[in-house]
């Protein structure tokens, strides 16, 4: 979107550095969820960063380059390593199993700065914190930085059975007078109304974890008349899998087919051309593209584009969208 | 390399002058022959050896000059800088990054010694030594904002990014080109820039938060602004309109060369780790047009601009009444002839002035 200025007195560069990491522990929760612990290749420290924060990791699965985002679960102020905890997902693309399945420590791997779409209003009097399932990542960072800092928070916490409480044990043995967990196998579900009721004035909300989740919350927020700006979800959407369709990008001049499970962005990245990212799940808006022609319909899935703007056609986030139809040609 | 800093003064007498090496590495600001706003950035990773974009934060010659107007400014107003409650663990996040920056592109002239959250700042320049912890604001005689930003040139704008905006909500503004942080704080991006001509016909404004929203740890970014200031004036604030204001009119043909000043913003943007604020340093370099000139292409192409701006960003730019005077001027360093492409002074290739 911004093209250098003539006088551009920079080097060249294509956005954020990545940081070259090597996998230094794996560290099994449950049955389905895995934490990862990276270390720098190059010795020095990591960047501090906000609770909430995410970070794109990039593996290479054979001839595919996989890069997905995962929430840091690390200490924001622990500077030697930077953590991800990540679910097995088998019906997912593969990253996830990528990691459960092949990644060993000692691989090295390269990750994105951290990028927070996700982050606390430190304006708020109180935090109130929902999670559901492997939605608990972003609040792991979030609670260790408001701990440091004396934040007033509360975290309630739904996870389908004691098994696959990740993060449990840690979050009640620290923090027991501010975590409420939930066992939906044991019956038991969050009294969100009654929750949302007690809260003093000034309080934020966060939500994160199943789509489900983050709709009943979110309306229910609505419905007591808590003010939009207080509420706040994080869900970054995996792209989907979808029949192979044809696009033809037209400045860099390429012609490419986008497989049944790659998505538009990896298709461009796979020919070489440069394209813009922060989140690749639908949310930051960053890969947003211009349409410059089409016959067809477009599937948009992201969270960003206006709904006259899907309606006209004329832009697409290539991230998780895709196209059914004869042509697409991109501004790309 | 040293640094020999001026004892020099912005007000009163205005002593202030820019050495031949401030007049080479001037950021000037047009890269061709007119000028319209565009959304003009690019990434702040460095730059041509010894020029202004090289450092994160450039330290020049007017540094303790500058620091001493800022500690005079304040005493007058403390208005100037301000920082809501929220923004401590931003004002945190910036007194890092200044201080990890400075110690590391100026180990000559600034030291950082860390252990743990003890810290040791060394500041040579300004005769700082002083050991505090980090994240405790009672061992800093200020706040962690003003506390280095009294030490580093330029002003600073802390944005809090909430609800896909930017809000004012922090910052120490001393030097600014007449906008008031005590007017604007707790403001969004389109409210505080809510006077500016023409932009926001131009979706300038909104191209612009989105690029800003975006900036990523790792990836600063950096732009340039530009105005006009009478006398080589740091504080051009609305608070104090009623005594600089009137010295527009003191301008003559005949001392205009050494009383106007080109007055360039080199405007920065740093995503804050901890906060995820934004911080938008403005540091303000200023030269006097008799200094332009002894540049032939900045002369040259200088006069074409003023010459070609559109009336409403003359008057914006506050020089409208004093434009004639100044083409004036700036005629007799234009013969005509073709300029190259780009901002830098390219003496050795530029034709001299035929006039």
């Amino acid at each position: 979107m911004n093209v250098p200025p003539p006088n551009s007195t920079a080097p060249k560069s294509t956005g954020a550095k990545k940081i070259a990491v090597t996998v230094s522990a794996i560290v099994r929760l449950n049955s389905l969820v895995t934490r990862f612990e990276f270390k720098r290749c190059d010795g020095e420290l990591f960047p501090t960063f906000s609770g909430g924060a995410h970070t794109v990791v990039e593996m290479q699965d054979g001839d595919i380059k996989r890069r997905n985002p995962y929430s840091l679960v690390s200490d924001p102020a622990e500077r030697e390593m930077f953590a991800i905890s990540v679910r097995r997902d088998d019906e997912g693309r593969g990253g996830s199993l990528y990691l459960h399945e092949k990644a060993q420590v000692g691989d090295q791997m390269r990750i994105s700065f951290p990028v927070n779409l996700f982050s606390l209003d430190l304006r708020a009097r109180k935090h109130l914190f929902i999670a559901g399932g492997i939605g608990i990542t972003p609040f792991i960072a979030q609670i260790k930085q408001l701990d440091r800092t004396h934040g007033n928070w509360e975290l309630h916490y739904a996870c389908r059975n004691v098994e696959l409480g990740s993060y449990v044990d840690e979050l009640t043995t620290k923090y027991a007078h501010c975590v409420k967990v939930y066992y939906d196998e044991n019956g038991q579900a969050i009294d969100l109304k009654r929750l949302l009721d007690g809260q003093p004035i000034g309080t934020h909300l966060y939500v994160c974890g199943p789509k489900g989740m983050i709709n009943w919350v979110c309306k229910a927020a609505t419905d007591a008349g808590w003010p939009d700006a207080h509420v706040h979800n994080e869900e970054f959407l995996a792209p989907k899998p979808g029949r192979p369709f044809a696009v033809r990008l037209a400045k860099s001049g390429l012609n490419l087919e986008v497989g049944e499970h790659e998505s538009l962005l990896e298709a461009i990245e796979r020919l070489g051309v440069e394209a813009p990212y922060l989140c690749r799940g639908g949310a930051c808006g960053q890969c947003e593209t211009n349409v410059v022609e089409s016959e067809g319909t477009f599937v948009h899935r992201d969270h960003w584009l206006e709904d006259d703007e899907k309606a006209c056609g004329t832009k697409i986030m290539p991230c998780v969208s895709r196209f059914e139809g004869k042509t697409l040609v991109l501004d790309r | 390399m040293t640094i020999q800093f001026n004892d020099e003064t912005f007000r009163d007498d205005y002593s202030f002058k820019n050495s031949q090496r401030a007049i080479d590495r001037f950021p000037f600001p047009f890269h061709e022959d007119s000028y319209m706003y565009s959304v003009n950035m690019e990434q702040h990773q460095g730059g041509p050896s010894d020029s202004i974009y090289e450092k994160r934060f450039d330290v020049d010659e007017h540094y303790v000059a500058e620091m001493r107007d800022r500690a005079m400014v304040l005493a007058d107003d403390p208005l100037r800088c301000q920082s809501l409650p929220h923004m401590t663990l931003a004002g945190w996040d910036l007194l890092e990054l200044i201080m990890v920056s400075k110690s590391e592109d100026y180990p000559a002239l600034f030291e950082l010694h860390r252990d743990g959250d003890n810290w040791h700042w060394i500041n040579k320049p300004l005769g700082i030594d002083d050991h505090f912890v980090f994240m405790d604001e009672t061992t800093l005689p200020y706040g962690p904002m003003e506390y280095i930003t009294r030490q580093t040139q330029g002003d600073f704008c802390v944005l809090d990014q909430r609800d896909e905006n930017l809000w004012m909500d922090a910052g120490m503004i001393t030097t600014q080109a007449d906008w008031s942080l005590d007017f604007d704080i707790g403001m969004n991006f389109f409210e505080w820039h809510a006077p500016v001509p023409l932009a926001h016909e131009k979706g300038i404004f909104i191209r612009a938060l989105k690029f800003l929203l975006s900036i990523q740890q790792g990836a600063p970014a950096r732009r340039l602004n530009w105005t006009m200031t009478v006398n080589p004036l740091l504080d051009t604030s609305p608070e104090n309109y009623h005594k600089w204001g009137i010295q527009k009119t003191s301008v003559t043909p005949k001392n205009l060369g050494s009383k106007q000043h080109l007055r360039v913003e080199l405007q920065t943007f740093f995503r804050l780790p901890r906060s995820n604020a934004l911080v938008f340093p403005i540091r303000c370099y200023l030269i006097s047009f008799q200094d332009i000139v002894s540049k032939v292409k900045w002369g040259r192409r200088l006069h074409r601009v003023i010459r070609d701006l559109p009336e409403e960003l003359a008057t914006y730019k506050g020089f409208i009444d004093n434009r004639p005077m100044m083409l004036e001027f700036l005629s007799k360093y234009d013969d005509g002839l073709e300029t190259s492409f780009g901002v830098w002074p390219e003496e050795g290739t530029e034709p001299p002035l035929q006039k």
